[in-house]
């Protein structure tokens, strides 16, 4: 986008025609636009990312996403570290999903290795992953609604959040950076107990989750604030490569757990312990922003259900597979993509033989579903940009790496 | 053409009832002979600023504090516990001593002088509202005819500051915050004043005062809103013009913290930050005293008719009693704004305006048009 002053041509797309007729602008009195920089230090953008957006009055009518403020490098240190001290590392991309940063990267090893990893440590990694990825909604849950005004359904969702890190602080001892799955099975076993524990946790969890229903989902502000707002169609998600609740908010049916399964997801899914929800455009257009959120509050009680299969099925045994004293990678390059919380989390690592990796590349979900905010946003109202952006979940720690 | 202050002073005394304003009558009674008349009405002016003063700061202090605790345990967390030992009572005054000591921060490039007056002009208007405000049946500060015309007028003036404080700050989110504002109060000052004309027809006085005694009837239970069917739908009406009117949630548009950082108060630190923030605990109260006066019977409860009865009306207890009824329900406006506050989000500015011209309009002006053919058929 070209400054305003310097005599460039002013860029005015059309307000978008959006379905359900509910909103039209009247763009034959025009004021001059203002270009404001939305961020780095802007509560909405959740992190250091900046979006330039141009406005005419209210009115967004250019937007652009900027990186790179949490640049860290982190793909070009997987070349320089040994295979098992780049998994901290890991952690440290998606942060609210550190158990399913550290699966990707296990698991794209593992696949190098040929090692067969145990049942029970196949189960806790789908426990502990689940867990989070329910945590991981329920921040996303509770900052969309402290992005629309709502302040008080965060600080419920972050009360079970706190739950499941007390969970994750029993088990490996972190709250926030577990570096619990290891290459070849899981750091250690549970401890005595923790799996009655989230037993627990999973029947208190399902009867909260109703509340936050009633609270925000259904609120009439909230729905009007997200309906036919920030509208994707299914054939603009396949074609910008959305993957997870973004893609699946527009009804697109794809989770790699059920399409690509790994570790025992294919069991889980055959016995019914979950389903893929979509969006339906059930309060207002398919591929909302409503229903990207209702997408991941759906996903939150699924999870629960794999959590549930997983005690069900848990039995003693083994937590790590053998993997030898010292790791020894053979050549070759594998990929491995997993169901992040945000959608496709993709690590490739190439092997030659050494004590690393020597090319390390990850395919990140949030970077991924961010390009399309360029394209959404045009044509909407400030307050509606707040809500697109919120609707995308990015955790910036992870586009930019 | 100029007169001495002494001949205006004099005039004020003339002109305004002794036997009215509480603290002129006691000044009366005690003053000696040698003190000249025309110092009276100045010295009751001046108690009287401090009174408003000191009672706007009060009121900002209880309310603040009452913010966080209800806010806290609507979030199944305590609120502030320290401050003052008991649930953290003074944590307010400990938040004023930090921000009086904070430097006091100008922007570059800000309109130094807009910038400085915006807050100025906000308090000061919202305490010049106050001064309309009776406390109890006899004692008030100004007994003017027009009272709640005088309160609307004065409160409506804050927008000029806050006006002010976002074009001065020289931030664009300032800015949007700002318009955000006068776009709001133009739409909401409408319904506001029309469905306050409800209550007013019924009434049929501008007059805090006499509208609260009126309803002293059915043992202090015969409020206006049970006096017209057209009162209590006004009621509903003025209560969402109020919430927009003093910036609540869910219309805090102009300081949207996710959506425009902090508004008009973006710039804005230390003291100055805090004089707006006190505008808006001192106009919720404000705005829950006018509902209270005009909707839900003022001074009047069964309470207060008892205590009339048992002590003698315009007797020091039933004028306690009645001041207290009245600080209740308007604590109790205060309380409702705050749980909606912290239940609702917010809602987005074409739907404010839609609500505003399309809805809230129309049905106070069904409103106004249908208590008065009742007041004019029935009644």
């Amino acid at each position: 986008m070209s400054n305003n002053h310097n005599g460039s041509t002013t860029f005015f797309p059309e307000a978008r025609e959006l379905p359900g007729g509910e909103r039209e602008f009247m763009m034959d009195v025009r004021t001059s636009d203002l270009e404001v920089s939305m961020g780095p230090q802007h509560p909405a953008t959740h992190g250091v990312m900046k979006i330039l957006i141009r406005t005419d009055g209210e009115l967004v009518t250019a937007a652009q996403p900027q990186l790179g403020f949490l640049h860290r490098s982190a793909e070009k240190i997987g070349e320089n570290v040994e295979w098992l001290q780049y998994l901290p590392y890991t952690d440290r991309y998606d942060y609210l999903a550190a158990m399913n940063n550290n699966l990707g990267y296990s698991m794209a090893v593992e696949d190098l290795l040929d090692v067969e990893i145990p049942k029970r440590a196949q189960l806790l990694r789908m426990i502990c992953v689940e867990l989070n990825r329910v945590a991981s909604h329920l921040v996303a849950f509770g900052t969309y609604g402290l992005d629309l005004g709502a302040i008080t359904p965060f600080l419920y969702a972050f009360r079970e959040r706190e739950w499941i890190l007390m969970l994750f602080e029993k088990i490996c001892g972190a709250r926030l950076t577990y570096t619990y799955l290891r290459i070849g099975g899981v750091f250690n076993d549970a401890p005595p107990g923790w799996l009655t524990e989230v037993e627990h946790f999973c029947d208190v969890f399902e009867e909260k989750w109703q509340e936050y229903y009633d609270l925000l989902m259904v609120n009439q502000i909230f729905v009007k604030r997200t309906s036919h707002v920030g509208v994707i169609t299914p054939q603009q998600a396949t074609d910008f490569g959305l993957t997870g609740p973004m893609l699946r908010g527009s009804g697109v049916s794809f989770d790699l757990r059920r399409d690509v399964p790994y570790m025992q997801y294919r069991q889980a899914y055959e016995s019914g312990a979950f389903e893929v929800p979509v969006g339906t455009g059930e309060k207002g257009t398919l591929g909302d922003c409503w229903d990207r959120i209702y997408v991941r509050v759906q996903e939150c009680m699924e999870s629960i259900g794999i959590v549930r299969w997983c005690l069900g099925c848990i039995e003693e045994g083994p937590v790590v597979g053998d993997i030898g004293k010292t790791l020894k990678v053979p050549p070759g390059e594998s990929y491995v993509g997993i169901e992040n919380p945000r959608g496709e989390l993709g690590h490739y690592v190439l092997s030659d033989g050494g004590k690393g990796a020597s090319r390390c590349r990850v395919r990140g979900p949030s970077f991924c579903n961010l390009a399309i905010l360029e394209d959404i946003m045009p044509g909407t109202l400030l307050a509606d940009s707040v809500a697109i952006i919120g609707s995308t979940d990015v955790v910036i720690g992870e586009t930019d790496r | 053409m100029w007169y001495p202050l002494s001949t205006v002073a004099t005039q004020a005394a003339i002109t305004s009832t002794p036997e009215g304003n509480a603290v002129l009558r006691w000044l009366h009674g005690i003053a000696p002979e040698s003190v000249p008349a025309w110092t009276l009405p100045l010295v009751t002016a001046s108690i009287s600023v401090a009174f408003v003063v000191t009672m706007i700061a009060l009121i900002a202090m209880v309310a603040v504090w009452l913010e966080r605790k209800i806010s806290g345990h609507i979030q199944c967390r305590y609120g502030p516990m320290y401050a003052g030992v008991w649930h953290g009572w003074a944590q307010t005054i400990a938040d004023g001593v930090k921000l009086l000591q904070k430097e006091d921060m100008i922007p570059l490039g800000a309109d130094r002088p807009l910038f400085m007056l915006a807050p100025a002009i906000v308090l000061g208007a919202i305490f010049g509202a106050f001064v309309a405000m009776p406390l109890a049946p006899d004692m008030f500060f100004a007994d003017i005819n027009m009272g709640v015309f005088f309160i609307l007028g004065m409160s409506s003036l804050t927008t000029i500051g806050v006006v002010m404080s976002g074009w001065a700050s020289n931030s664009k989110w300032s800015l949007y915050g700002a318009m955000r504002e006068a776009a709001q109060v133009v739409a909401y000052e409408i319904p506001l004043g029309l469905a306050l004309m409800v209550p007013l027809i019924v009434a049929g006085t501008f007059n805090l005062r006499e509208a609260s005694a009126l309803q002293s009837d059915w043992f202090g239970m015969g409020w206006l809103l049970f006096k017209n069917p057209f009162v209590f739908p006004a009621a509903i009406l003025f209560f969402i013009a109020a919430l927009a009117e003093t910036k609540r949630a869910p219309f805090d548009l102009p300081e949207a913290e996710s959506e425009l950082v902090a508004g008009f108060l973006t710039e804005y630190s230390g003291i100055r930050w805090s004089f707006f923030f006190m505008e808006e605990y001192a106009a919720m109260y404000l705005m829950s005293l006018v509902a209270a006066v005009f909707f839900f019977g003022g001074f009047e409860s069964p309470s207060t008719h008892m205590a009339g009865e048992w002590f003698g009306g315009g007797s020091f207890v039933h004028n306690l009693v009645a001041a207290l009824t009245l600080i209740v329900k308007s604590m109790m406006g205060v309380i409702f704004m705050m749980w909606i506050r912290w239940t609702l989000p917010r809602v987005r500015i074409d739907q404010v305006m839609t609500m505003g011209y399309k809805y809230l309009t129309p049905l106070s002006l069904i409103c106004v048009l249908g208590a008065a053919v009742w007041e004019a058929l029935i009644a």
